[in-house]
């Protein structure tokens, strides 16, 4: 299924645990550091409105390229911090692994979705990104925040808004 | 007496580490590639076919497998009959600088646990030196990410535990950390010594060769059946279910103390980046 950000409630609604993605548009990385500063942050430099945080700290880029090896981090990491970027707008995050129980209460709440890619698949994932454009914090090296251009950006829907989950822990 | 010279070795390390990042060994690609001919799940046979295509596109030598690049662990066996004509840890370091500068690797190194400011070359590296007979050296070395390491664990178990409770432990864990260590794993166990030899069992298990079989024939079953449990735990490739949980178990022994079972369990991810190199 393709899928185009800014999401809205609708498109997020019928979203289903397990179904694949292609993204193709505009993602915006954080990960630990980032999130200890955007949620204080007043004018973050984009629409957090219908916006898709990906999870991720990439590899230098090699001359010629935008962007190093881009693989999702652990999410479950960003979880107390996510909560509030949710009630600002965000409706999807990108990352790996489990979440809280509280992180997903707040998918429901907000109409959010959280999405898998592939962990460790950093070269796969980094050949759909086509540019890279700095936006806040870069001082934090590999953690800033960019906006990236992805192309057929594979992805899973982990947990929907209707409390479904992809993962095999869930279904015992 | 042999000298090795610095040069030989840094390169050694160098190269090693930038191979490692974009190349995994050929025996662990056909077990990822078997596990999914006989994955039945639609989406984790999808995932395991990611981590395969995610290969082929390392490989190239453009991007690395994984963003997370590791920290580096180097297991030298020192032969006594070796000489180094230079400060062995930090000639050591300088290679691990160098090559994840010049192969544009992360540095995800941070020079305190609190502080945590990073230290822009990736050092320091994890050493753990031995002096063993001999004219030669050998390296034993790994690039090992967080996300598996996160979820690695040490436990004191009680002698009369035994197997059993090793199995208990590792079960119980592995279910635990689902998709967050990045299955499919190599689960390396560590049983005996103390506190801290046991962890370096469990590290040295997960970077023995995939296909090797435990000299104990007891251990050699106990491996085999608890892959067949973990894999039948439904945690599945990035833990979205499936049966390609891991792709081996391997535990390593050392004698203990009548009053100890000490039990270490370290988890390696999908991207199993290690590397032997003999000088």
């Amino acid at each position: 299924m393709k899928l185009q950000p800014p999401l809205d409630r609708r498109t997020v609604r019928k979203l289903q645990a397990g179904d694949r993605l292609l993204i193709s548009g505009t993602l915006i990385t954080a990960r630990d550091q980032a999130h200890l500063r955007l949620v204080e942050e007043e004018n973050p430099g984009f629409d957090l409105e219908g916006a898709i945080i990906y999870y991720v700290g990439p590899t230098p880029p090699k001359p010629g390229h935008q962007i190093g090896s881009s693989g999702p981090t652990s999410a479950y990491r960003m979880d107390q911090l996510a909560i509030p970027l949710l009630s600002r707008g965000v409706r999807g995050m990108i990352g790996k692994g489990e979440r809280s129980a509280e992180l997903r209460e707040a998918l429901e709440t907000h109409e959010a979705v959280y999405l898998i890619a592939t962990g460790g698949a950093g070269a796969l994932l980094a050949s759909r990104i086509k540019k890279r454009v700095p936006l806040l914090y870069e001082d934090l090296g590999p953690e800033a925040v960019y906006r990236l251009e992805v192309e057929d950006f594979p992805c899973y829907v982990a947990y929907d808004v209707h409390g479904n989950s992809i993962f095999g822990s869930d279904r015992q | 007496m042999r000298t090795i010279e610095k040069k030989i070795f840094q390169e050694a390390i160098k190269q090693a580490l930038i191979e490692m990042n974009h190349e995994l060994s050929p025996a662990f690609i056909s077990r990822l590639a078997s596990a999914k001919e006989t994955e039945t799940g639609t989406v984790s046979k999808t995932i395991l076919d990611d981590i395969l295509q995610n290969h082929e596109i390392a490989r190239k030598g453009t991007f690395p497998l994984c963003q997370d690049t590791g920290m580096v662990v180097v297991f030298a066996d020192v032969g006594q009959e070796v000489y180094f004509s230079f400060d062995f840890e930090s000639t050591l370091n300088e290679a691990v600088a160098e090559a994840y500068a010049e192969g544009y690797l992360r540095k995800s190194i941070v020079d305190d646990p609190i502080h945590r400011r990073n230290s822009e070359t990736n050092t320091p590296a994890i050493t753990h030196i031995r002096l063993v007979p001999g004219d030669q050296l050998r390296l034993r070395i790994a690039a090992k990410g967080g996300g598996s390491e996160n979820m690695s664990t040490v436990r004191m178990l009680k002698p009369n535990d035994g197997l059993e409770g090793v199995r208990q432990e590792t079960l119980k864990a592995i279910k635990n950390a689902g998709g967050r260590p990045c299955p499919p794993l190599i689960v390396g166990i560590g049983l005996g010594g103390n506190l801290e030899k046991s962890a370096l069992l469990a590290k040295e298990a997960i970077l023995r060769d995939i296909d090797d079989k435990n000299p104990d024939p007891e251990l050699a079953q106990f491996e085999q059946q608890l892959e067949t449990e973990i894999n039948e735990l439904d945690v599945g490739p990035m833990g979205v279910g499936g049966e390609t949980t891991c792709l081996a178990v391997k535990v390593n022994t050392f004698p203990t103390h009548i009053a100890m079972l000490p039990f270490a369990l370290n988890l390696q991810c999908h991207a199993a980046r290690h590397r032997e190199v003999v000088l």
